[in-house]
């Protein structure tokens, strides 16, 4: 089916504002924020912003351009802001066209996007300081799942992110239910019907015995669930 | 006068919800409160054998809540004690005949003339119990010390804080008490029973009473008569200090261990 053959992603991708390619420093600048941090930049995809450089017609330049990035592990993929003539040619020269939205460096060198942006405000961690009944479900939508108090049997607790109850653990505690196999459970004591990490789960039975009814915390190493008390 | 609603309630059927629920009320009367108790358990009528008086039922709870009676002639006095009125409920229609309209009307109505309103709800978490609940300003969570109950009670519990009037209405939680019948200290000790603190661990609501398993409450069930009224029956005394209890007073908790039974025990018996 055609639904699978193409899949939507969103990536991080550097922006190079083609002007300073013809800037002599600019080599010399590249390369030293490169020894700062190689790995980051290690065969890491740049698009060219075209903005101001209407000098770029050649379909020759824009291959000079990815042979000098080349040279610095960096690998060109595409154009934005291109005016139809540039565009003709970079797509000549194999590159792809962007859309104009990202975000323009200020400085005359790249930047490491990911590492210098500010970090998004931590998502509330939601706090049940009842018991949650039997037949209770509560879902911590983005976020951590703290409960303050017994989970009964039968009821059933699922966070996006980790999951804390301090009192006993008797019911079905899910974390990492967006996929996030980093999240962990963590209970003071562990009577659960089951656990589930990322969709890795056990179930009561497969939980080992000697950690029944202690305080552990719960993580997915090497795609197994693994219970060690706390 | 604003007579406040108990709901008996348990979530599993056959825990003894009716026996506590007759007991609590003619517990309260007793105690010189005008009390009613309603019978939720509509097309399973049992109420009024347990009350002994099933041979005076004329009008009932549906007939009032469809305007087909009047609240005087279905309210059923009890012999036994003036402050005792039992209403029945009916056999031969459904729960759905329970419109929460109509049930909401009846109990302001009473609570003009009474000052308990007990409810004794049906088993399960459908219509006729979230009905009884529902207008409920304090719950007896009826539980019997075995797993299932106790998970049953949980939800129960559960249900009370988010499906209740007052919770609907964000007014003061329903105050929660937790009534444990049929407790076999014997069989507590060889372990086939939940303990006490087993079942107070996990329900985390205050304890309202202990009610000892014993025959005297087939008896009493049998016969028509509130088990309160049977002052012998170690189960009616432990129904007495849980209305005292309810009413606030302080009681030591009894009849936990096991009955001595015999000469020898008595002699070696464990202290």
């Amino acid at each position: 089916m055609a639904g699978n053959l193409v899949q939507g992603a969103v990536f991080t991708v550097m922006v190079v504002r083609a002007g300073m390619l013809r800037d002599p420093a600019f080599e010399h600048e590249l390369a030293e924020q490169i020894l700062r941090s190689p790995r980051f930049f290690l065969n890491a995809p740049v698009v060219l912003d075209l903005k101001q450089a209407a000098e770029f017609t050649n379909q020759s330049e824009f291959v000079e351009a990815r042979e000098i990035l080349r040279r610095h592990t960096l690998t060109l993929i595409g154009v934005q802001n291109a005016v139809p003539a540039q565009l003709e040619a970079a797509t000549g020269a194999g590159l792809a066209s962007f859309a104009p939205n990202a975000p323009q460096p200020s400085r005359s060198t790249p930047r490491e996007p990911t590492r210098s942006a500010m970090p998004a405000a931590a998502a509330k961690t939601r706090l049940v300081t009842q018991p949650v009944r039997s037949g209770t479900q509560i879902y911590a939508r983005g976020t951590d799942l703290v409960v303050t108090a017994a989970v009964g049997a039968g009821a059933e607790i699922i966070a996006d992110g980790n999951i804390h109850v301090y009192g006993a653990l008797r019911g079905r505690a899910l974390a990492g239910a967006g996929g996030d196999v980093d999240a962990r459970i963590f209970c003071s004591r562990l009577e659960a019907e089951l656990v589930s990490i990322a969709g890795h789960y056990l179930v009561s039975e497969q939980l080992p015995p000697e950690q029944q009814g202690f305080p552990v915390q719960i993580a997915l190493v090497d795609e197994r669930l693994t219970v060690t008390r706390n | 006068m604003a007579g406040k609603v108990i709901v008996l309630t348990s979530g599993k059927g056959g825990v003894g919800k009716t026996t506590s629920a007759a007991a609590f009320a003619a517990g309260l009367a007793l105690r010189g409160h005008r009390t009613v108790v309603i019978d939720f358990d509509v097309g399973l009528r049992n109420l009024d054998l347990i009350m002994g008086c099933e041979r005076r039922v004329v009008f009932d709870f549906i007939n009032v809540i469809n305007g087909d009676a009047k609240l005087n002639q279905a309210l059923i006095k009890d012999k036994r004690n003036d402050h005792l009125f039992i209403f029945p409920t009916s056999q031969t229609r459904d729960k759905d005949a329970l419109k929460r309209d109509g049930v909401g009307r009846v109990l302001e109505e009473l609570k003009d003339s009474f000052d308990y309103i007990v409810c004794d709800s049906p088993a399960g978490i459908e219509h006729g119990a979230l009905t009884a609940m529902y207008f409920a300003d304090s719950a007896i969570i009826v539980t019997n010390p075995e797993v299932s109950s106790v998970r049953d009670s949980d939800r129960i519990i559960g249900l009370l804080a988010s499906k209740s009037r007052r919770a609907e209405f964000n007014l003061e939680p329903v105050a929660v008490h937790l009534l444990l019948a049929r407790y076999s200290p014997e069989r507590v000790r060889k372990g086939e029973m939940l303990t006490l603190e087993d079942v107070k661990e996990i329900l985390s609501i205050p304890l309202l009473g202990v009610i000892p398993e014993s025959e005297s409450v087939l008896r009493a069930s049998n016969t028509g008569t509130p088990i309160v009224f049977d002052e012998e029956s170690s189960a009616g005394r432990a129904y007495h200090d849980a209305v005292a209890r309810f009413l606030g007073e302080q009681r030591e908790m009894r009849f936990l261990q096991p009955e001595r039974r015999s000469f020898f025990r008595a002699l070696f018996g464990r202290a």
